[in-house]
């Protein structure tokens, strides 16, 4: 058994950010376990640009963002295991996990940091009709195998889901020579940024067809085309209008899912919206002692935002591993009228700093407010002159605020029309 | 001539108009802010593009390594830019920041790699 004061599960920019946070304060033997051959997680294949502009004031690409703080980590004592599979984590916190060169080996920790990241929905979540052949995969396989295997996995492209990798994935085949015929999302809007469509599908006259999907892929050993059609309100295919489309790989980006095995197995109570633990404002799951941070937590949009949370996990797993976690009273937070969830969905009342409540909305809307009450009491109301799905939001606490509460108070954050 | 256009300053995406003669901007209209117009008057007098993409590597722990232009190039240079970084392979070691390609097709901007390869 080897002894550590806090095991971080992933070494991407969440795992790395709250062991670096840890280090900082002051925490001694701090572990990284990561699965891929290096640390930098799912940044190292995202090369386009467009990280940091919030944490570094600069336009990055992911890897360059991943690198800077493999940098940081590389000159402190953190160790770090790559190519090591974390396979449980135990009820008093035992971290076993298992590589080619050390096999099978068990971190006993004080804290656990849980930044696991998430993954793709796969083709099997959706009930698309035909065979099985080759040349269908999630966009982000696709961006694996261009950007780090450099190997085009196809030519003739059709995009299902205009999620932001689906677009970036849709210019940078274009770029390798591809021909992306077009881009069907089944929602009346695209969830990705307006600057990736304009510049991944306008810049090259990609189609993007909305209330539209793939009903049927064709082909025996191979990708040959795909049927796809329009849908209506209720987002079933409409009879009679589909339409014939010759290609040989189908991309998709529909959807990413937090990767919480391990968490559940520890069991950690999951919020059912967000796919990821419950959690309270020091990113404390229910398991005293088990923190988790980024994708793991809550789908980001930005990568600067994972950083943000991650470090105010490895702060909370700091302040527990030295015993100064305050107990306290804790209060749920709640979304309703359009807030799809809030993280983090407990906080403390005796807590004597401002706090930050992530949230995002079920649909756009354009001039509404975000009103924050508290037993009846509006708190903060603040109008926004663009609310979408595709971009998480937060509203503040302040300390002023909680001493107001009790322990049957609720924090709810609502939209108005 | 008439030109629409969606602002990318901002996650907002305002729909823009611009007034296009003899190849100037006679106006602009639909933007909400300042950045709107810069943006619009730059999209049809010299619109720019940063590119990214991956170049080949010899001996690379991967086959290819990541690279980025230094700045901005013109958006109708992209593939002739690709096909220059497409018949180009590096030795590694590379690490972030060497200089892959100079001054490429002329244009003032270096072809830069964004991140590392150790080699095997």
């Amino acid at each position: 058994m080897l002894n550590y004061d806090l095991v971080v599960v992933g070494g991407g920019p969440a795992g790395m950010a709250a062991a670096l946070k840890a280090k900082e304060e002051g925490v001694e033997k701090i572990v990284i376990l990561e699965r891929a051959e290096t640390l930098g997680g799912i940044l190292e294949q995202c090369i386009h640009t467009g990280f940091g502009l919030h944490y570094f004031g600069e336009e990055l690409s992911g890897p360059e963002y991943a690198g800077r703080f493999i940098e940081l980590v590389e000159k402190t004592d953190i160790d770090v295991f790559t190519d090591t599979m974390v396979l449980n984590v135990s009820d008093d916190n035992v971290v076993t996990a298992v590589n080619n060169n050390d096999g099978l080996m068990q971190f006993k920790a004080i804290a656990v940091v849980l930044a696991m990241g998430c993954r793709e929905r796969p083709r099997g979540a959706l009930s698309i009709a035909g065979s099985r052949p080759a040349g269908i995969m999630t966009a982000g396989t696709a961006q694996k195998y261009v950007n780090i295997d450099g190997y085009m996995p196809g030519k003739k492209v059709v995009i299902l889901g205009s999620g932001d990798i689906g677009l970036i994935m849709a210019r940078r085949m274009t770029l390798e020579g591809a021909e992306v015929k077009v881009v069907c999302e089944l929602m009346p809007y695209s969830g990705g940024l307006t600057r990736n469509i304009v510049q991944c599908l306008d810049d090259f006259g990609i189609p993007l067809r909305l209330s539209c999907t793939v009903v049927k892929t064709h082909g025996k050993d191979r990708l040959e085309g795909v049927t796809i059609a329009r849908v209506d309100e209720k987002l079933q295919p409409i009879p009679g209008t589909e339409e014939y489309i010759e290609c040989d790989t189908l991309l998709l980006s529909v959807g990413l899912i937090p990767e919480n095995e391990l968490s559940k197995d520890v069991g950690v109570e999951l919020d059912r919206v967000t796919s990821g633990p419950v959690v309270d404002e020091y990113r404390e799951t229910l398991k005293p002692g088990i923190f988790a941070c980024g994708n793991v937590l809550q789908v980001h949009d930005l990568v600067d935002y994972v950083t943000e949370e991650s470090q105010i996990a490895g702060k909370g797993a700091a302040d527990y591993i030295f015993g100064k976690k305050k107990g306290g009273t804790f209060i749920n937070t709640k979304g309703v009228d359009g807030v799809r969830y809030i993280v983090p969905q407990r906080v403390n009342i005796e807590g004597d700093e401002n706090l930050k409540l992530y949230f995002r909305v079920g649909q756009v809307y354009m001039g509404a407010k975000v009103v924050v009450e508290c037993d009846g009491e509006v708190l903060s109301s603040r109008k926004k002159v663009k609310l979408a799905p595709g971009e998480m939001e937060n509203v503040v606490i302040t300390a002023e605020m909680l001493k107001k509460m009790n322990e049957n108070s609720e924090i709810t954050v609502r939209i108005e029309e | 001539m008439k030109k629409n256009l969606i602002c990318v300053s901002c996650p907002l995406g305002c729909p823009i108009e611009v007034e296009i003669e003899n190849g100037e901007v006679i106006s602009v209209t639909g933007n909400t802010c300042k950045r709107g117009d810069a943006y619009a008057r730059a999209e049809i007098t010299n619109p720019v593009r940063s590119l990214t993409t991956s170049v080949k590597v010899e001996n690379g722990v991967h086959p290819v390594v990541p690279v980025k232009s230094s700045g901005p190039v013109p958006k109708d240079k992209m593939f002739e830019c690709m096909s220059v970084i497409n018949s180009a392979t590096i030795k590694a070691p590379v690490k972030i920041g060497d200089v892959v390609i100079e001054n490429i097709l002329g244009l003032g901007v270096d072809i830069v790699a964004t991140n590392f390869d150790a080699g095997i």
